[in-house]
């Protein structure tokens, strides 16, 4: 086993939600990507939905980035660097590529959300059609997919005990974002007056999103090996009852009934879940 | 004027008297933290943005059942391979022209990806100045040609400064020299880890009694982007292949 000696980064809240906001943007532009290439013409409110929701979401992340910082004035650094003005880019580095795949991301969210907004009132879309159309949420789909994992990947590439010591939490980060853009997207349909036919095709995507990060969860744990023995203090005990409650419970809902209110908890549920499993990945290693 | 510098810390000859911290504290005006009294003499205890020096005490049982204390003045190891430059995203830690590791304070923003980085607990986040700060080798001396400030006020020499490969040699002769005197639980720390650390240390016990990562285990967060981009990819893969197969079964079905 790998032996550090590492002081913690200080990465408390403000990337806790950071990671969980930042999957369910990439995730949410996703879901709605795939609805639009592969649903049929019931499901283009859902897929307009997704497009609406990934923005304001999104625009969030760099908010909670930048307060993070010692410097926030300087979060331009990260982009351009200060001395010679030239780009600044590490492929090497996660942070490096993630700032990138931010920027590039929200021209997609972007473009997709404004087209939905005006498809929203003339009931097509308006500049984008066809196979460029199809092919520009696809890319988008591409980056909002890497905006939802490269944060465990992030965490992984440092020698911080427990980051450093799995492969597994960029899978697990991404199959835990798509669930709860999954949940996001329901729970939302759900709130207005959406397709019946969309609302089950979503809860039948969770369910293997579901079982994908359950999978994950058993390969993080078996990958850490005896390092994961740092979870068995009892606040980190709590948050992982919370992230079980949060994948197996609206697991056994989803493939039991497609009521109204259990499926709401369920959506409510993914979402604590989701929360807690960043919450115990970022401070469990931290303290 | 360039040139490749280091130092060589014999733990030794530490007295434990942290002359060492006090002149770095004071050429660095680091006003340090309130000491912290436990049930040793060490109260500065870790490296951090305000202790770039730090001297550790460590008392042990020999194998004569007597007792031995042993002192060393820890330091930023100055890696030929560093992990904190590596990760940096906006280059603000750069290798100098003495071939030390120096964070830029003008160019760091603070976002701390260095400090989990480094596997020697040395980076630490200056609330204050709101930046991630370590030794800087005494960056300004070497400019004017000075020996940095804790080589310089070490009264026993057990921190030498001077240019890498003279170190190593110093600390080749030095280890040969108490293993012929038989002191067997002699050993070198700095000559492979991380490609070469500016800062050799010579030990009386295991690497990590001292807090240093073992020498398999000096090894480089990159190590994990391969991996960990992959295990991203074959989930992002299976995710989308859920989705489509959800997406396509004729909805409203069950």
């Amino acid at each position: 086993m790998i032996e550090h000696f590492v002081t913690p980064p200080q990465w408390e809240w403000y990337i806790v939600w950071y990671f969980f906001l930042g999957g369910i943007a990439g995730g949410v532009y996703a879901l709605g990507a795939i609805l639009r290439l592969m649903g049929d013409e019931r499901d283009a409110p859902v897929a307009r939905l997704a497009f609406l929701l990934s923005l304001p979401v999104l625009a969030v992340c760099p908010v909670l980035l930048t307060l993070d910082l010692g410097r926030p004035l300087r979060f331009w650094h990260m982009m351009i660097d200060s001395r010679t003005f030239g780009l600044n880019f590490k492929y090497w580095s996660p942070m490096s590529v993630g700032v990138w795949v931010l920027l590039i991301f929200s021209v997609f969210a972007f473009v997709s959300f404004l087209e939905a907004l005006a498809s929203l009132r003339s009931g097509r879309p308006p500049f984008l059609r066809g196979g460029l159309a199809r092919a520009f949420v696809t890319v988008g789909a591409v980056f909002g997919l890497f905006l939802a994992g490269y944060t465990g990947v992030l965490l992984s590439v440092s020698n911080q005990p427990i980051w450093s010591d799995t492969w597994a939490l960029g899978a697990l980060f991404l199959a835990s974002g798509l669930s709860v853009a999954a949940a996001t997207l329901s729970l939302v349909t759900r709130l207005g007056r959406h397709e019946q036919s969309s609302e089950a095709k979503l809860t039948r995507a969770d369910r293997y999103f579901i079982i994908l990060e359950l999978a994950l969860l058993v390969v993080f744990f078996v990958s850490l090996g005896a390092a994961g023995s740092r979870f068995l203090a009892p606040r980190w005990v709590a948050l992982w009852v919370a992230v079980l409650i949060g994948t197996l419970v609206p697991l056994a809902l989803h493939l039991s009934t497609q009521r109204r209110v259990p499926a709401m908890l369920a959506a409510v549920l993914t979402l604590v879940g989701g929360l807690a499993l960043r919450m115990v990945v970022v401070f469990g290693a931290q303290m | 004027m360039a040139r490749t510098v280091g130092f060589f810390t014999d733990t030794t000859l530490c007295i434990g008297c942290k002359a060492c911290e006090v002149a770095c504290k004071e050429w660095n005006q680091l006003p340090g933290h309130a000491p912290e009294f436990g049930d040793g003499y060490d109260n500065t205890t870790q490296l951090d943005e305000q202790n770039w020096r730090h001297v550790q005490f460590h008392e042990r049982t020999t194998a004569k059942g007597g007792v031995a204390w042993s002192m060393m003045s820890d330091v930023c190891k100055h890696c030929a391979l560093a992990s904190c430059m590596e990760v940096c995203p906006t280059n603000a830690i750069i290798r100098t022209e003495f071939d030390t590791v120096y964070i830029q304070p003008n160019v760091c923003n603070g976002c701390r990806d260095c400090i989990a980085a480094c596997p020697y607990h040395v980076i630490g986040f200056d609330e204050a100045s709101g930046l991630a700060r370590k030794c800087t080798f005494c960056y300004d001396r070497l400019q004017a040609n000075l020996t940095p400030a804790c080589a310089k006020a070490c009264p026993t020499e057990s921190i030498k400064f001077g240019d890498l490969t003279t170190m190593k040699e110093v600390a080749g002769a030095r280890l040969n020299q108490l293993r012929g005197q038989g002191m067997s639980e002699a050993r070198l720390y700095g000559d492979t880890e991380y490609g070469g650390l500016h800062a050799l240390f010579l030990l009386t016990d295991k690497p990590e009694v001292y807090g240093l990562p073992p020498t398999e285990s000096a090894v480089l967060p990159s190590r994990n982007n391969a991996r960990g981009y992959l295990g991203t990819l074959v989930t992002a893969a299976l995710g989308v292949v859920g989705a489509v197969f959800a997406f396509r079964e004729r909805g409203g079905k069950e």
